[in-house]
């Protein structure tokens, strides 16, 4: 139960891919047959990825590497492009690590950037939002959820303020697509980063949505592939797989939604009934439907995954110990959680091959786990171990 | 990640608990970097008869307390004294090189508590 970590690639993705290795390989900038074949394949995808966020037209859409480029080539390429315009750029203070190393970056360079504080529940702060907006901002980034505590950001309100205040909006979708509807053209937004393997396809595989008439400059150099903002040969089977992941994903995704939302919330409604002291961080339903993000007072999380690995059962933790900075995680401590708190977080993401009766198993096995660990650690209350 | 060693005195850990009547009690670490760990010693004619411990913090934490637990068991106040953290991981068949810092400080409680247990004789 760890899909936001990694995730199985679908064995149907890898059929519709193999062809592109071996038979259709040509390089789509060619003219001959098989280039001709890789470059429709390319428009294919291009049109899927485009109806997974309800753009308007495929061609607002260019492929990456994977999210981490997308964000790189959304925000620089914003922001250098509107460098005459001003410097300031306004985020979250729960974004993911590429945003945040990203946004450190551009400090170095001369770019002011404001954090913008969440609640309790992980929801960014409009009216600090809107009061951090400057004449100088020239981008608002916000992710669309964040895939440690779920939590689903206004990206309405948060659009229609970029919209008014003339400022180009973009969000990072990695956590998000394939598992809540998106529609950049309602929501306002105008950068949207999104990756392949977060859909079940294959790694190395990215897009970044450009609604039509943005401009942003590239930042790789080269021989002008997708429409000059990537350079570099495309990488077809990849692309391929990635057209195919989201429209496997558009297609499932309502039956999807309600399912993960059941079991989620049926794993939450046992852990917190069964287990004292258990916590569930982020919002109660203002989240993905596959993420569960509990907290157990007075132990650590790398000692629970442990102890539940031990079960068959993998997960991943807020907890320093199991990353590779010993720093508990920043989303955690954003939402106001003491250090020890924070070491003490499971999460939960769900994923397709999850089932009833895996919650079940969970839940089973879970008070066990934290009882004994419990019954090891100095800090759990006397009453609570008889 | 971790040695089979680490695993089995991370599921099975020895001398679990606490001594009501210690001679001796010594406490490392704190819940804000992810390890506390809490050693109780018993001590009779220069000798640790009894060694437990209660430990919050990840896997290597709670094996390293164990395993410290069970070498100082039966070793005099010298002995014991002499036990380090590269020994404690060492008998546990390594550490990964981010564990040996953070999560192995079951050697300093022992020692703590070794030093709690002299105060109190002298004063005595």
């Amino acid at each position: 139960m760890d899909n936001g970590a990694g995730m199985p690639l679908d064995s149907k993705i890898f059929e519709a891919m193999k062809p592109y290795f071996f038979e259709d390989y040509g390089n789509p900038s060619s003219s001959h047959s098989s280039g001709n074949r890789a470059k429709e394949a390319l428009v294919g995808s291009r049109e899927k990825v485009a109806q997974l966020v309800a753009a308007e037209k495929p061609q607002e859409i260019i492929f990456t590497s994977g999210g981490t480029e997308s964000n790189n080539l959304a925000v620089k390429g914003a922001v250098y492009r509107n460098f005459k315009k001003g410097n300031h750029i306004i985020t979250t203070s729960i974004e993911h690590i590429s945003m945040i190393n990203i946004c450190k970056f551009l400090k170095k360079h001369g770019y002011d950037i404001t954090y913008i504080p969440v609640n309790k529940y992980g929801i960014v702060d409009l009216e600090k939002l809107e009061e951090a907006i400057t004449e100088k901002t020239i981008l608002i980034s916000v992710m669309y959820a964040n895939g440690e505590i779920g939590t689903i950001q206004p990206i309405k309100e948060i659009g229609n303020l970029a919209q008014e205040n003339n400022i180009l909006f973009h969000v990072d979708a990695v956590a998000a697509a394939g598992k809540v509807p998106i529609n950049v053209k309602e929501e306002n937004i105008d950068l949207l980063s999104l990756s392949s393997n977060d859909l079940y396809g294959p790694k190395g595989v990215g897009a970044l949505y450009i609604k039509k008439g943005t401009k942003i400059q590239p930042i790789i150099q080269g021989g002008g592939q997708e429409n000059g903002l990537r350079s570099g040969t495309e990488n077809i089977p990849g692309i391929v797989g990635m057209g195919m992941a989201a429209e496997l994903a558009k297609v499932g995704m309502l039956s999807e939604v309600k399912r993960l939302t059941r079991l989620r919330d049926k794993l939450i409604k046992v852990v917190l009934e069964t287990i004292d002291y258990s916590f569930l961080n982020g919002h109660p339903t203002q989240r993905l439907p596959n993420n569960a993000n509990l907290r157990f007072s007075y132990i650590e999380g790398e000692s629970l995954i442990l102890g539940l690995d031990m079960y068959g059962i993998q997960i991943s933790s807020g907890s320093a110990c199991t990353s590779k900075t010993l720093e508990p995680s920043h989303v955690l401590l954003a939402i106001g959680l003491a250090h020890e708190e924070a070491h003490g977080s499971l999460v939960f993401t769900l994923g397709k091959q999850n089932f009833e009766e895996d919650m079940d198993y969970v839940t089973e096995m879970l008070p066990d786990v934290v009882k004994r660990l419990r019954a090891l650690s100095p800090l759990t209350p006397k009453e609570l171990l008889r | 990640m971790y040695s089979e060693k680490v695993m089995d005195h991370f599921m099975k850990p020895r001398n679990v608990g606490e001594i009501p009547d210690a001679d001796g009690v010594g406490t490392v670490g704190n819940p804000t970097c992810g390890d506390l760990m809490t050693m109780y010693i018993k001590v009779k004619d220069n000798t640790l008869t009894d060694v437990k411990f209660k430990t919050f913090g990840c896997g290597a934490a709670i094996a390293t307390s164990s395993m410290t637990t069970e070498l100082a068991k039966g070793k005099t106040i010298d002995e014991a004294m002499k036990i380090t953290r590269a020994e404690v991981a060492e008998n546990l068949g390594g550490l990964p090189p981010i564990k040996m810092h953070c999560s192995n400080l079951a050697a300093d409680a022992l020692h703590e508590a070794i030093k709690d247990y002299q105060k109190k004789k002298e004063k005595k």
